[in-house]
């Protein structure tokens, strides 16, 4: 533009002003796009609880059922895995469960409602993988100090048969307990406790 | 017959006439540096294989279906119904390999001759741009055929979203549209892996060779070939891009595709690394495989996440760590201080340096596809100091570490070795 040539301001101030309202029309009209990409409807409806019959899995034996797409393990503990749990226990991050999500009836030494049944999600708490039972005979493999637990094959985290991770691994916290009621004694609820019910 | 088409020809021309000004400007007089060598074959190479893998990728989507009850059987009717479906799956499969062999060589290829160096520094940026672009389509193809790896590695991938202070959680749960990994993800993985990604990609790569050719392109020598030109205004030292390298090129290309082909016919799965075992079977979210590792390609970055021990309970220092690796490169043209660009004259300093981070980033690369247990553990006497100190005993981590510190000390200590290297003086002309 050549010196004699004046700027006209309105005009200016205008064109500014245009601008900034379609800038702004265009970040509104990223909206729908942007938060099309969240869970559907149908997605978070799809959290119904399921009802498992545990009444075939022995002592010391462990089953999975899918709740939420997700992994769930029932494990009947005996009385030397409970008892593992306590001499383990100088060993892991957060023994006492402090920092890690189960429900308030299972925050407890067993972390559970009843001290044999154990339920809670085959999640890392890591990067989500699904970790693998390593019964206390894999001590070759495990350590010779090893009582029994999980292990996560993808990144190396331990836990032990409460889902109580141990120190050195990378999973911050414990394995989560997910809500969970007993219907009958070899009938388990999972995914709603009493309260809900 | 001949005059027909040249008053064609000029028809065309007198109503559309950028088509010969731009083919003039890139191709019949773009002036390239005489003296390319081998190295140079790379960045035609990427755009050959772009091209393979968006041609062999309409044709599977023509029989693919992006669907979690249905996408792996429809890879497998691809393989096995479809006429010719295997060749195509096979051509898209090591091309995506392919793709990550010729960009890591290009890489390489400015690390030697300080290709990334001022004035070609955008040309770097959109470079690296295109790198994480392809890490992210590579990605996000990888669910599609819907088995164990599949699922189980977008599983880990997108959870590394999630240690992200404060949005982590919410962002994972954005990307992924559910709560687990499902079909609402395998469905926006394929609509972002064939629609949006390619789209960033191309026009990536437009913006990539328009701000080569202004410039103009490097060589070998790191000399300036516009510095000397000739009556004509044109470099002397240059040869216009058609003929001569296209000629040049097409026998790079003609090679590359014998060895693709090899690859491609004789072994598509390269013994796992290109296609892995356990992506043979179909994803069961409630079983994660004994042994996942991703795919060769961004082994090195996952070796650094997991040498990272967890900081205050959280996961996230490793994560960031893997992420400054990547994103890190942008700075390499601000972190160069040599006088000099290419690798025949920079001094021993630049020379160690180089070959020690090639050395740490294959060593990366190969601990991340194997387990962290792979080298044994060292012998500690429990309660020893030792053990108090080691927070894990695996060699193979230790060793990832240290490889890690080397990854990270090429580019933070490079202003002060490349600064104070003995360099050799630069001629005015390019060697042959």
């Amino acid at each position: 533009m050549s010196d004699n040539e004046k700027v006209d301001k309105t005009r200016r101030n205008l064109v500014v002003a245009t601008s900034l309202v379609g800038g702004a029309a265009s970040v509104g009209a990223a909206v729908p796009f942007i938060t099309s990409m969240w869970p559907s409807e149908r997605a978070k409806a799809a959290g119904a609880p399921v009802e498992v019959d545990i009444s075939a899995i022995a002592p010391g034996e462990m089953k999975v059922f899918e709740w939420r797409g997700k992994p769930v393990w029932v494990i009947r503990r005996t009385p030397q895995m409970l008892e593992s749990l306590k001499t383990v226990a100088a060993k892991l991050t957060d023994p006492a469960s402090r920092d890690s999500l189960q429900p308030e009836y299972a925050a407890n030494d067993y972390r559970s409602l009843k001290p044999d049944v154990m339920v809670m999600e085959g999640v890392c708490t890591h990067l989500g993988c699904s970790p693998q039972m390593k019964p206390a005979d894999a001590k070759a493999e495990m350590g010779g100090d090893w009582a029994g637990g999980f292990y996560c094959a993808c990144h190396g985290s331990k836990f032990d048969l409460a889902g109580r991770v141990f120190r050195g691994a990378p999973a911050p916290t414990n394995l989560t307990v997910p809500p969970y009621t007993f219907l009958s004694e070899g009938t388990l609820l999972i995914g709603e406790d009493k309260k809900g019910a | 017959m001949a005059s027909r088409l040249m008053a064609l020809w000029e028809w065309f021309d007198a109503r559309m006439p950028s088509v010969a000004l731009e083919w003039r400007k890139h191709a019949a007089e773009y002036y390239a540096p005489k003296n390319f060598n081998f190295w140079y074959y790379f960045g035609v190479l990427s755009m050959l294989v772009l091209v393979i893998q968006i041609v062999s990728g309409i044709f599977l989507t023509m029989h693919y279906k992006p669907d979690a009850g249905l996408a792996f059987g429809s890879v497998e009717y691809i393989m096995r119904d479809v006429s010719g479906g295997w060749i195509l799956r096979y051509i898209h499969s090591t091309g995506a390999s392919a793709f990550f062999v010729v960009v890591y060589l290009h890489m390489f290829r400015a690390l030697l001759y300080g290709s990334h160096r001022e004035p070609r520094e955008l040309i770097w940026i959109f470079g690296v741009l295109i790198y994480l672009t392809l890490m992210a389509e590579a990605f996000l193809g990888y669910l599609l055929p819907w088995g164990q790896m599949s699922y189980w590695g977008a599983q880990v991938i997108v959870n590394l979203f999630a240690v992200v202070p404060y949005i982590g959680p919410d962002l994972a749960l954005w990307i992924r549209g559910d709560y687990v990994v499902s079909d609402a993800t395998l469905n926006r993985f394929f609509a972002l892996h064939v629609i949006a990604i390619p789209l960033v990609l191309l026009g990536l790569v437009v913006a990539h060779i328009l701000a080569l050719h202004d410039v103009g392109s490097n060589n070998p020598d790191g000399v300036e070939i516009k510095k000397t030109k000739d009556a004509h205004g044109r470099p002397v030292d240059g040869i216009a891009f058609h003929p001569y390298y296209t000629v040049k090129d097409t026998v790079g290309a003609v090679v590359f595709l014998a060895i693709f082909c090899v690859v491609m016919f004789f072994v598509p799965e390269m013994g796992g690394y290109f296609l892995e075992h356990n992506n043979f079977i179909p994803a069961d979210p409630l079983k994660t495989p004994e042994h996942i590792a991703p795919l060769w390609y961004f082994t090195p970055y996952y070796s650094i996440l997991r040498a990272v021990p967890p900081l205050f309970n959280s996961q996230f220092p490793g994560v960031l760590a893997m992420g400054i690796a990547v994103l890190i490169l942008f700075l390499l043209p601000w972190l160069d201080r040599s006088p000099v660009k290419s690798i025949r004259y920079r001094g021993p300093y630049y020379k160690i340096a180089l070959a020690l981070f090639v050395v740490a980033f294959v060593i990366l690369g190969y601990l991340g596809i194997e387990s962290t247990t792979v080298w044994g553990q060292f012998a500690v006497t429990e309660g020893s100091l030792m053990d108090l100190i080691l927070d894990t005993k695996d060699r193979a981590t230790w060793v990832a570490r240290v490889c890690t510190v080397l990854y990270f000390a090429f580019f933070v200590l490079m202003p002060w070795y490349t600064a104070r290297d003995e360099v050799k003086p630069v001629p005015d002309r390019v060697t042959m």
